[in-house]
């Protein structure tokens, strides 16, 4: 008799242990349930497009991607600002500006913090001849947009031969609802 | 014999290195080819008006061959962020990271910290997502108004890289019309998040990026 009580008591009491470690951990997942512990270090980023690929030296493109956006206009502007003026000479003229009125300082400035922003109120893209910077759709030809705004000079006249690459369109249509993105080949 | 092939190789390696650098694809040496490369990020209005749309690619130039056996690396964690206050700081994130063939997601969430290191905030969890196979119907779920997706998809990312390398090494002195695009025929891991525009705050617009984070 005694033996079954001990057995009961034992059983009961395992029982309560294997449900309190699963109410004990931290962060709430059953045993069964993935490992999410650790601590993540920051590899690469990215806001705009063919930043980091344009503007940035060789030798430092691994620094601008573990440097936060709010640190990057101060550390990599004057970098931007050196290969924009070597990629397209006139901005280093002084007073020369681009399509969207910006010279070479402000442009670079502007870029340097690689960030995207997105309209929550109206037309999102990178440009569609009136809106700029308002997002990036999958359609934008966000090359043809960038090399303008490199190449093309205050009216966007310039260098006719660099500022559209004729690759207008993605190689398969996007789709019109979620997840937007056209299939894999 | 062996030696001008070696050669041959290596030169086909170089040029590929040049000619295949674009959107954000192996955009330096570190992640350059990794699973941590992000290739390309997205952000727009939804078909639902009220929503955006955020969407991440990693390991871009994936042939098909290779996109049947691609995955999501369990080490790298995604991470889109959102600054809702104009300083380029984020005060929300939304998490994703790949366990067991689904995708995790987390958030948005107010970060404890903010910064280049991260942990996984599972009591944010949003949504789990089994992630789409290569060549299998499209699998998304929703939560709270929320649409999630993860998996191979066709390189949305269009240009001719290859004529503009021409340019840069002063081979060419324009781009040629028709172009050619690189990266037509290619594929790349992606992950999507759809999510209602008034969970994200601000007054009209958002700074917004992109991070893979590794452990």
């Amino acid at each position: 008799m005694k033996i079954k009580h001990i057995k009961h008591i034992l059983f009961a009491f395992v029982t309560i242990v294997s449900l309190a470690s699963c109410n004990d951990n931290d962060d709430g997942r059953m045993n069964n349930e993935p490992d999410f512990s650790g601590t993540f270090v920051q590899a690469d980023q990215m806001g705009r497009p063919a930043v980091n690929t344009v503007f940035v030296s060789a030798n430092s493109k691994d620094a601008f991607n573990v440097t936060i956006p709010s640190d990057q206009g101060a550390m990599f502007q004057n970098m931007f600002q050196t290969n924009l003026e070597t990629l397209s000479p006139a901005f280093s003229d002084a007073g020369d500006k681009n399509a969207l009125g910006l010279d070479a300082a402000t442009f670079t400035g502007l870029l340097a913090t690689d960030v995207l922003g997105v309209s929550t109120t109206g037309t999102t893209t990178f440009f569609d001849g009136t809106n700029v910077l308002t997002g990036r759709n999958l359609s934008d030809d966000v090359i043809s947009v960038e090399l303008l705004l490199i190449f093309g000079g205050e009216d966007g006249t310039e260098n006719p031969g660099l500022t559209d690459d004729h690759v207008d369109a993605n190689d398969k249509p996007f789709l019109t609802s979620f997840p937007y993105l056209a299939l894999p080949w | 014999m062996r030696k001008s092939k070696n050669l041959y190789w290596i030169l086909g390696i170089l040029l590929t290195g040049i000619a295949l650098v674009a959107a954000d694809h192996i955009d330096a040496p570190a992640v350059s080819g990794g699973t941590s490369d992000i290739t390309d990020y997205f952000a727009f209005q939804g078909e639902n008006s009220s929503n955006l749309v955020f969407a991440a690619n990693v390991q871009g130039l994936l042939s098909p061959n290779a996109t049947s056996t691609a995955s999501f690396n369990e080490n790298v964690l995604v991470e889109f962020n959102i600054d809702n206050t104009g300083d380029n700081v984020e005060d929300l994130v939304i998490q994703a990271i790949a366990r067991n063939d689904k995708m995790y997601f987390f958030g948005p969430f107010a970060p404890p910290t903010t910064g280049l290191n991260s942990s996984i905030q599972t009591a944010a969890i949003a949504s789990v997502v089994d992630i789409t196979l290569y060549g299998a119907n499209t699998i998304t779920t929703t939560n709270q108004g929320m649409q999630f997706f993860a998996g191979p998809r066709d390189d949305p990312f269009f240009f001719d890289f290859g004529q503009f390398g021409e340019i840069l090494a002063g081979n060419a002195t324009g781009f040629n019309d028709p172009g050619i695009d690189t990266f037509a025929g290619t594929n790349v891991l992606s992950i999507v998040i759809e999510i209602p525009k008034n969970m994200l705050g601000g007054n009209g617009t958002l700074n917004t990026w992109v991070e893979t984070k590794t452990n």
